[in-house]
């Protein structure tokens, strides 16, 4: 079977032009559909950034919240409700938020707002300088130095700014594994100020965030959560919901989905066919070959060899291109959201193997249909 | 009968149905023997390329046995019959069918790959094949970098390269000129035929009729007559 398979390899090879244009088709589809499907993967992503950040492992909520971004305040009692229930280690307020900077010169600018509790400052970010202690003190604010970063006008400790007509200081700047997906600057500080300076309605907890005492515990926090008419969920489950929402719920999802779709027609037009013209081109070859001795299966063997040869090949190189494009366009955006992630690559992976599937059926339906009898009639 | 390579016996062939019903071959039998050269002689549409089809295991007939080692063709099943064609048949098709993308010696290989040869080992079998057939100098070029008659000595090449015991050429100079087709049929006869081979040659074309040892006139699916040598000779 290796020699057999070696001649499928040389006539796909060396008729370079169909090659490329193969290998063109195959790569373009690929490049499109991990570019689309890792730039939704990225939205999705830096839509869950304040729960990847704040790391808390089990969040309460309004039921009706579908992202961070749009919180739904809670009255206070429900934050000692959920204290005082069995199998809960603490429970600490989250605030979440928009506010408006006013820069040293002049330029307004919309941040997103983090409260911490007062007491614990759970949820903190990592401090590349400054104290977090010093986030106590008056008017003090955390930068975080993300993409959205250099909007602040780059500022250091001590810089100040106004927001909603709050004097406000840098305390310090600090580092977060996700960055925000709206494109505004965040700024973290301590639940009351944050409710303080940043206009609300009656009820001001966003979210309660809380640590059981055991991972067996949150079965029974949750179901006591849900009897006070507020949904308890797990970061995971949290962040699923997030993702639904997008998918689901937004046009993000449906858009990215038919793109995709095209991407996958597009590409398998192109190399289908060129795979068909290319088996055409060679019809009275696997004619011959037929005639000589090899077997329809052994016709089979090859022709799916050339499909699936040509269908990784030009996918490690839709791959790559994308790679090198997201990495090129993250130097020069920094903001820029895509990123690869190992289901983008598998579905790719699927994709590309259906094109290869349907390329080749075609194929293959020809070349059984050849009858040696037609070589000899020319 | 040790010496009869192909077996024929009443083989009837048609094509169509109904009122386009059409006899390509009408009730033909007859013997080649190892160590001949018999030509299959007629005008075109008097069915010698159906019949070198039906004998060679690319067409079936209607009716009819075709045996070749005591045994009839045509009661194998498809995988027997194509390792028949491997093994027991060389085909020279009309436009030889060589691989443009292959190498020469690659083109010529392409019978002992099919078989499971090892690729190198097969290249070096066809090698000397080529040298056989006196392009041994060409082996590494592509088919279309030779002229008509090194295409058709690469097609010999191949045909032969699997030590098959018949030797089935189709339209062998239609292709080429008339000196070029004369020397080649030459070269055939000369140092590829030999006693344990049986080369059958359909042709029309009269300038290469003092090769034959046989010539069988076909017209309208029939044999019409011998026209050089007798019966096949045992």
């Amino acid at each position: 079977m290796k020699g057999i398979l070696k001649i499928a390899y040389k006539l796909l090879v060396n008729d370079k032009g169909k090659f490329a244009a193969l290998l063109v088709g195959i790569t373009f589809a690929v490049f499109l559909m991990v570019m689309m499907t890792s730039m939704f993967a990225g939205i999705l992503h830096r839509a869950s950034a304040t729960v990847v950040n704040i790391g808390a492992k089990v969040w309460v909520m309004d039921p009706a919240v579908n992202t961070p971004a749009n919180s739904i305040p809670m009255p206070d009692y429900v934050l000692d409700a959920v204290r005082s229930i069995n199998g809960v280690k603490y429970a600490v307020p989250l605030y979440s938020g928009a506010g408006l900077a006013k820069l040293q010169n002049g330029v307004y600018q919309a941040v997103t707002v983090i409260g911490l509790d007062d007491a614990t400052l759970f949820g903190r970010p990592d401090l590349l300088q400054g104290n977090i202690e010093d986030i106590y003190a008056e008017n003090s604010f955390i930068v975080v130095r993300d993409s959205e970063y250099p909007k602040l006008g780059k500022p250091q400790l001590g810089t100040e700014f106004e927001i909603n007509d709050h004097k406000g200081v840098i305390v310090g700047i600090a580092q977060v594994s996700v960055g925000s997906l709206f494109g505004t600057p965040t700024l973290y500080t301590t639940y009351n100020r944050a409710i303080q300076y940043i206009p609300s309605m009656r009820f001001t907890i966003s979210y309660i965030i809380v640590e059981p005492k055991s991972i067996t515990a949150v079965p029974y926090i949750k179901q006591q959560i849900r009897s006070l008419g507020y949904e308890a969920l797990t970061k995971d489950e949290f962040i699923r919901k997030i993702s639904t929402y997008y998918k689901y719920q937004t046009g993000l999802g449906m858009n990215v989905l038919l793109m995709t779709i095209i991407s996958f027609i597009v590409g398998l037009s192109i190399s289908g066919q060129t795979f068909y013209t290319f088996i055409l081109e060679n019809l009275e070859k696997f004619g011959a070959l037929k005639a000589i001795g090899a077997k329809g299966s052994e016709l089979i063997y090859m022709i799916l060899f050339q499909a699936t040869f040509t269908a990784l090949t030009g996918y490690g190189m839709g791959i790559g291109l994308a790679a090198v494009i997201i990495t090129l366009a993250k130097l020069r955006l920094p903001s820029y959201a895509a990123m690869i992630t190992f289901t983008n690559l598998g579905f790719a992976f699927v994709m590309v193997l259906i094109i290869a599937a349907i390329s080749s059926y075609i194929g293959v339906r020809k070349v059984i249909r050849i009858e040696p009898f037609d070589i000899f009639r020319g | 009968m040790a010496n009869l390579a192909v077996k024929a016996n009443k083989l009837v062939k048609w094509f169509g149905e109904g009122e386009a019903k059409t006899y390509a071959v009408r009730d033909v039998s007859f013997e080649a023997c190892f160590g001949e050269m018999l030509y299959i002689e007629g005008p075109s549409g008097s069915g010698k390329t159906t019949l070198l089809s039906i004998i060679s295991g690319i067409l079936r007939p209607n009716s009819g046995t075709v045996i070749v080692d005591d045994e009839d063709i045509w009661s194998l099943t498809g995988d027997q019959i194509a390792d028949f064609r491997l093994n027991k048949v060389g085909f020279v098709f009309q436009d030889y069918h060589l691989f443009p993308k292959l190498t020469t010696v690659e083109n010529a290989a392409i019978p002992l790959i099919l078989k499971k040869v090892d690729w190198n080992e097969s290249l070096d079998i066809a090698m000397k094949y080529l040298e056989i057939v006196g392009i041994k100098d060409r082996a590494q070029l592509p088919p279309v970098k030779l002229s008509g008659g090194e295409q058709q000595r690469v097609a010999i090449a191949r045909a032969i390269a699997s030590s098959p015991d018949i030797l089935i050429f189709d339209e062998p100079t239609a292709s080429l000129d008339g000196e070029t087709g004369r020397r080649i049929v030459e070269f055939v006869k000369k140092e590829i035929l030999n006693e344990k081979r049986c080369i059958i040659i359909v042709t029309h074309d009269s300038r290469i009729f003092e090769y034959a040892d046989r010539i069988m006139k076909m017209a309208d699916g029939r044999i019409t007559g011998i026209t050089k040598g007798g019966v096949c000779e045992e």
